[in-house]
């Protein structure tokens, strides 16, 4: 999560598009090297998924353990599925035509369509991230207002140490603590595991969506609040907050106005990263409360070396966190007049 | 991340503009430990590590029992200060002896990865240009993975992942991250005066690099590693936790979390032993590399 630093500090350099070119062409061309870069980084991340998952161990061999010497005829039937006769670049190439016409190919160890078995963890996973998130934003953005308004005193102080304390804690015990808390040893207020019928969602019982919304929010909250805090404290100690003190501005409304909107442009992009990284967090979280999602789903597939489901999901992870940053690029861009009339001017 | 830390981008490349002269008999500069030695969270993040690295490596010794040995019944809260596992184990047993692995894997991955990411970073920001937009591209390939989603997807074609396999996968997870950063601070060095004037010299590049530039970089980078360390115990506690250890018969923190999930109702300290001495563990980690960042943020004042 370091990354962030190197992102707040410079979100100008980082998104700055070309200068010297005028309007709506330079606009253009901006974008369109933003684009193209994205897509370039996709098709790189194609390559490492397949390379890791078909090139770098034998799946066969993984699938079948100690069988693979005893039984001939399976070995000759995986192989067949994956095509292990062909070279590896014919592979690849059928892979990624499949891929970008939306055939994710056949699981092996269920035999059905993958684009079949991931649709329903799609959505579940994708909705609890939605949950954290919209907890996740207001409720950082609050903390670290409330720890500006107190700035380098007591309170600010008290809430800097404990966000700082949790910021170091693994997600998966934040979650085992939850769980002892509320679910099984405390208070037996929520469900441990999440138990949903096959037909229904599982947010049908909202009870069941709480500990798993609550672990990736406690987990992420911190590192967006302490961010957000320092650029608030820069934007406060400058000159332009200053004189709007002086001038008898009510300090609520300096801290609205000029204080909250200049800082919400590296929220933004602490924002996207954090989008990401509950992405990655949905892996631990779901596996520790059997919610039934991508996260769940993937663990299962790489214990079962279930090569086609894995290959599906994690490039579905990766594009995700690839639009999030384009967005949030054109976002900062779009929100910061300093880079705007760098574009245009 | 800390906060703290993202001043020191600016800090550096601010003072590589305005590099004020230098006094004419400067006193020599405390370096960044004596430094973070005044933190107060630096000490007691580094008071936390060392009694936890002293626990992990003499704790075998002293256990009551055996790292396989039945003590008493399966989830028996009776039995020793924590109770008995799934398997019937000495808890507290379990947790001396489990932290080896988890402590190894996380260490070295740390080191591989902090040596891969500033080779990457100095590189590209020294040798700029070409070099740097290609690093940094095939830098944002690897970024665009959650840490743990790298992992797994190299751990799919593999049977049994070995001790190496794991802490190469740590250390190549952190590699781009900390290359990211690496670069931003190098960037804000190579342009300072010391820098041109040893390549006036006639010196070679590597030794720009290892003499000049890296020696300058060393407080960020500190607090860096630090922090690296502190998500390597999440990433590898985490991948037990989910069934990925290089050995499965031995004890091992994050396995135990999930061998016995299951009697989390029952026998809770069988679960919450692992997972707070994994708290510990990472909120001391934390507060040294939270210290460090302090001090790296303050830089030559």
């Amino acid at each position: 999560m370091t990354d962030l630093g190197t992102i707040v500090a410079s979100p100008l350099e980082e998104v700055a598009p070309p200068r010297g070119q005028h309007g709506a062409a330079a606009w253009f061309l901006w974008i369109a090297r933003r684009l193209g870069l994205a897509v370039l980084t996709l098709w790189l991340v194609s390559i490492l998924v397949f390379l890791a998952t078909a090139a770098l161990g034998d799946p066969i061999r993984a699938i079948l353990g100690r069988d693979y010497n005893a039984n001939p005829g399976r070995v000759a039937e995986l192989e067949k599925l994956l095509n292990a006769d062909a070279s590896i670049f014919s592979r690849y190439f059928d892979w990624l035509g499949g891929l970008l016409t939306g055939d994710l190919g056949t699981s092996l160890a269920s035999g059905r369509p993958v684009s079949e078995l991931i649709s329903g963890p799609v959505q579940n996973s994708a909705m609890l991230v939605f949950l954290a998130a919209i907890v996740m934003i207001p409720v950082s953005f609050l903390i670290a207002m409330i720890s500006v308004h107190y700035r380098r005193r007591r309170p600010d102080t008290v809430i800097q140490t404990v966000l700082l304390a949790i910021a170091g804690l693994p997600e998966f015990v934040i979650g085992v603590l939850l769980l002892a808390l509320l679910a099984t040893t405390v208070f037996k207020v929520f469900p441990a595991v999440t138990i949903s019928s096959p037909t229904g969602h599982p947010w049908d019982n909202w009870k069941v969506m709480v500990l798993p919304t609550l672990t990736l929010v406690l987990w992420v909250s911190p590192y967006v609040s302490r961010i957000v805090r320092a650029s608030l404290l820069e934007v406060i100690d400058s000159e332009y907050v200053e004189l709007a003190r002086l001038k008898g501005i009510p300090e609520g409304v300096v801290m609205r106005k000029h204080a909250l909107l200049n800082a919400i442009v590296p929220g933004i992009q602490v924002i996207a990263l954090q989008l990401a990284f509950l992405a990655g967090g949905v892996v631990v979280v779901e596996t520790l409360f059997s919610y039934p999602g991508i996260g769940l789903q993937l663990v299962d597939s790489v214990r079962n070396h279930d090569v086609q489901v894995v290959q599906a999901l994690s490039m579905i992870i990766a594009s995700v966190y690839v639009v999030v940053n384009l967005i949030a690029d054109l976002l900062s861009i779009l929100l910061t007049p300093r880079a705007r009339t760098a574009i245009s001017s | 991340m800390t906060a703290d830390q993202s001043h020191e981008h600016e800090h550096v490349s601010l003072s590589g503009e305005e590099a004020p002269p230098p006094p004419p008999i400067a006193p020599a500069e405390p370096g960044t430990f004596k430094k973070a030695l005044r933190q107060k969270r630096f000490t007691v993040g580094l008071g936390i590590t060392v009694l936890l690295v002293a626990f992990v490596i003499f704790a075998p010794y002293l256990a009551p029992y055996g790292e396989n040995e039945v003590a008493g019944p399966p989830y028996n809260k009776a039995t020793g200060l924590f109770g008995t596992d799934y398997l019937g184990q000495d808890v507290l047993s379990r947790v001396m002896h489990g932290g080896g692995e988890i402590l190894l894997i996380a260490l070295l991955g740390t080191l591989l990865g902090m040596v891969l990411g500033i080779a990457i970073g100095v590189v590209a920001a020294y040798g700029g240009g070409w070099w740097d937009e290609v690093l940094m591209r095939l830098n944002d390939v690897i970024l665009s993975f959650p840490q743990i989603l790298l992992a797994l997807v190299v751990l799919t074609a593999l049977q049994r992942p070995s001790a190496w396999v794991l802490i190469v996968l740590v250390g190549v997870s952190h590699a781009p991250r900390v290359a990211r950063l690496a670069r931003g601070v190098a960037l804000g060095i190579v342009t300072r005066d010391f820098v041109i004037a040893a390549e006036a010299l006639g010196e070679r590049r590597s030794r720009v690099i290892l003499a000049e530039v890296l020696p300058n970089m060393n407080a960020p980078l500190l607090a860096e590693g630090g922090l690296r360390l502190t998500y390597s115990i999440g990433l590898v506690g985490a991948l037990g936790f989910l069934g990925f250890s290089a050995d499965p018969g031995a004890a091992n923190w994050g396995q135990m979390i999930q061998e016995n999930r299951l009697g989390l109702a029952t026998q809770p300290w069988a679960v919450l032993a692992p997972v707070l001495i994994i708290a510990i563990f990472a909120i001391g980690t934390n507060l040294m590399a939270d210290g460090i960042a302090q001090v790296a943020q303050r830089g030559d004042n």
